[in-house]
């Protein structure tokens, strides 16, 4: 039984946090709102890290690490709302790497990061392959594909691509017209594609819709369940973000109930501020105990790594929506003006938890998993 | 990260596992009433059973019939018993926390007495703490113990929430001595016959109807001066171990209690469930909870694997899991509708169970104080008590009531 952070991993952690912490990322957050531009690029910083080839072999130019990896330095962008294109580039690096795609190695260096393009794979009721809409709570289609040897052809929409702007290539998943999921890599700069910018209430995390008229691309030759493998992934990133970020949360409200007085007493010695911040380490350690899950199924029972992403996707996002809420409730007023950092918190809750067929989604396909005999003895 | 046991682990979970599988036939059923003795003492039996293999007690020193091993080794053997279906010992408490604390506060004599008979069940052991007014702040008992000038002790008071009273052999049993000192001062831990003239067994009946504790009344009950465990006024550092020992007897493996398997299984089966968005929302939240339960069930193992004890935040494993074992009961009731509350029906012993369960081990309020506290470092309750003399406490807080 071991069941803890390697010496490497807290290596890892540590590291990250080093690396992170040379930048003023929470202001930029808030600055960003404002101006666009004043988000520092932090690729540079990610590079010397060696994040880019982070789930890339080893013999590729990556360090051949695993997703718990890859889901601490998550956790160390999101407790400091660093923009960190990680939710782009770790799923689309998985895929390319499961097809030795000829462009590992400069993803690797960090001379191209690509970005995915995320499919919602089927539930076991049968539903198909479906992607985000626009707006609104039904279901896309997906983009179609057409493949002709090496090459596909693929026309359709993806709304809400996180990190697309400025990706030096797609990984798109589309269906074919028998509805069998086609993997492909896109130049952006391809005939018929558009990458059209969008923020929405937190500037730290860019995103875009992306659309597709006949754009060729390379098909990457992967197997289904790697197709599905990039989404949970995907999932477990969002779900090791917002453990972070609740953590920030957490550490801000408790000691601000320390220093906080009122009539008398520290208002952290009061039961109603004390066990809403208990609350917040009960969410976030249970989180915190679905990433490990998460991690370690990846690696070692990779049947049960869609249960244990869509387990610690649900668990993380409320947790952060809660901490995040708890920090403007345990400041008081002042926890909600545009001058204090628990907004900034707030809005990376309130998206994150609406990207990628939300939150709700994710709690869904663990009661679907439990339903079809696939999880909890 | 694995889940892998070591090579030594590997070992002794091979060894129980051929013994269980050499013996189980000869095992109770796990099921059954403990107001039948004819299953107390079948159990107690099996208990011994154990013992001899060494499946019990693995924490204990060799020398008081132990194996010397660690918390981990022990929850190898228990995760054995559970997957042979065969019931564990009938005395937990007296094995996994009363044992280890008179191997730690107890005389020698007290020791080469009392422990053999415990581990083999001969003589099974209770826990007398709470009180009808003492329970969250448990250094309030008030069952009193006066010293004799002969040396020996007279006791009269109450205790509550007393778990096999009615068949145990000893109880240990913590007592104010001393009423003019502060109140965690004056306390002291007693061993008491449960046979001695004056002390009263009654049932406690609960919401389901079965009586699962026990309140025990001492009517002037006479102790003899080797009945003190751990010296006169230490009564409450006694106390805090065994309390350390029963955080290790509970939390690991209580997932079950939520029945998440019996109740995707119940969900599943009815179409019209299985395809509503608001009960697919409470299962999947239900789930959620419960597996994060099992897995940082293997995040304490793994502290407790490497000899650290699990801090004061395992407790929120059991707040998250007593509440998702209620939403659990809810949602299933809400599925089945009225019959689940049938006396008979699967579901409607835990519907009654859970509700007392949240204040057991601790309230979850008192949890949440502790873990803000010890956890978050939030500051502390302000408090009335402190430095104040027990005898004089009930003045200052009709004082304070009046205020």
């Amino acid at each position: 039984m071991n069941f803890a952070l390697s010496d490497e991993q807290i290596l890892l952690r540590e590291a990250a946090r080093g690396s992170l912490a040379r930048f003023k990322t929470i202001e930029a957050a808030r600055d960003a709102l404002e101006d666009p531009s004043a988000l520092p690029d932090l690729w540079p910083a990610a590079i010397e890290a060696g994040w880019p080839g982070l789930l890339i072999d080893e013999e590729r130019g990556g360090a051949g690490l695993g997703a718990f990896d890859a889901m601490l330095v998550a956790e160390e962008c999101g407790r400091v709302l660093a923009a960190v294109p990680l939710l782009g580039l770790m799923p689309a690096a998985a895929i390319l790497n499961a097809a030795a795609d000829e462009s590992l190695e400069a993803i690797a260096s960090g001379e191209l990061r690509p970005a995915y393009l995320p499919a919602r794979p089927p539930g076991a009721d049968g539903d198909g392959w479906t992607g985000d809409p626009r707006s609104g709570f039904g279901r896309a289609e997906v983009a179609r594909a057409v493949v002709d040897g090496d090459e596909v052809t693929l026309d359709g929409e993806v709304a809400f691509v996180p990190d697309a702007p400025g990706a030096g290539l797609l990984v798109a998943v589309a269906v074919d017209d028998g509805g069998r999921p086609v993997a492909a890599a896109v130049e952006p700069s391809a005939g018929g594609v558009t990458v059209e910018p969008v923020v929405r209430y937190d500037a730290t995390r860019p995103l875009a819709h992306v659309s597709l008229a006949g754009a060729r691309g390379r098909r990457l030759d992967v197997s289904v369940d790697v197709l599905a493998d990039a989404w949970f992934l995907a999932h477990a990133l969002i779900a090791a973000e917002s453990i972070g970020a609740a953590q920030t949360c957490l550490d801000v409200s408790v000691e601000y109930a320390k220093e906080r007085y009122t009539f008398g007493r520290a208002i952290g010695s009061y039961q109603a501020i004390k066990h809403e911040l208990t609350e917040v380490l009960r969410r976030l350690e249970n989180s915190r105990g679905l990433q490990y899950y998460a991690g370690w199924a990846r690696e070692s029972a990779p049947d049960e790594f869609p249960l244990a992403a869509s387990a610690a996707r649900s668990a993380a996002g409320g947790a952060l929506d809660f901490g995040a809420r708890s920090m403007i409730n345990v400041h008081g007023g002042i926890g909600a003006t545009w001058e204090h950092d628990a907004p900034l918190f707030f809005r990376r809750a309130q998206l994150s938890r609406r990207l990628l067929a939300g939150t709700h989604d994710a709690t869904d396909r663990v009661a679907e998993r439990a339903m079809s005999g696939t999880a909890v003895a | 990260m694995d889940l892998n046991d070591t090579p030594e682990q590997a070992a002794s979970r091979a060894e129980a596992r051929a013994w269980l599988e050499a013996n189980k036939g000869q095992a109770p059923p796990r099921a059954g009433s403990n107001d039948d003795p004819d299953y107390v003492n079948a159990r107690r039996a099996w208990q011994g059973r154990l013992a001899e293999a060494g499946l019990t007690a693995v924490t204990w020193p060799t020398e008081y019939g132990g194996r010397g091993l660690g918390p981990i080794e022990q929850v190898t053997v228990n995760q054995e018993i559970s997957r042979a279906q065969v019931p564990g010992i009938l005395d937990v408490i007296g094995i996994g926390m009363l044992g280890p604390c008179l191997i730690a506060h107890g005389t020698e004599d007290q020791k080469s007495r009392y422990l053999g008979p415990m581990l083999h069940g001969d003589e099974v052991w209770c826990q007398m703490f709470s009180e009808p007014g003492a329970g969250s702040d448990l250094a309030a008992v008030q069952t009193r113990a006066r010293a004799n000038d002969d040396g020996t002790w007279t006791l009269s008071g109450q205790k509550v929430w007393t778990t096999n009273a009615q068949f145990a052999a000893f109880g240990l049993l913590l007592a104010r001595t001393d009423p003019d000192v502060p109140k965690h001062k004056g306390l002291t831990m007693f061993i008491v016959p449960m046979d001695l003239p004056g002390v009263t067994v009654r049932g406690l009946r609960q919401i389901s109807g079965e009586a699962e504790f026990n309140e025990v009344f001492f009517d002037d009950v006479r102790l003899d001066a080797d009945a003190v465990v751990g010296g006169v006024g230490n009564g409450w550092g006694t106390a805090l171990t065994v309390l350390m020992y029963e955080r290790l007897t509970i939390g690991f493996g209580s997932e079950s209690f939520g029945s998440p398997k019996r109740l995707a299984e119940t969900l599943a089966a009815d179409p019209q469930a299985h395809a509503d968005a608001d009960i697919r929302r409470r299962l999947g939240e239900v789930m959620t909870e419960l597996l994060a339960v099992r897995f940082n069930g293997y995040r304490a193992l793994t502290v407790l694997s490497r000899g650290q004890i699990p801090g004061p935040e395992a407790g929120l494993a059991k707040v998250t899991m007593v509440n998702a074992a209620i939403a659990a009961t809810d949602l299933a009731a809400d599925v089945i509708g009225p019959e689940a509350l049938d006396r008979d029906n699967d579901w409607s012993y835990l519907i009654s169970f859970l509700p007392g369960l949240k204040s057991a081990g601790g309230t979850e309020q008192i949890l949440r104080n502790t873990i803000g506290e010890r956890v978050l470092g939030l500051p502390s309750e302000p408090r009335l008590d402190k430095g104040v003399p027990f005898s004089e406490l009930r003045a200052l807080e009709k004082q304070g009531a009046g205020r």
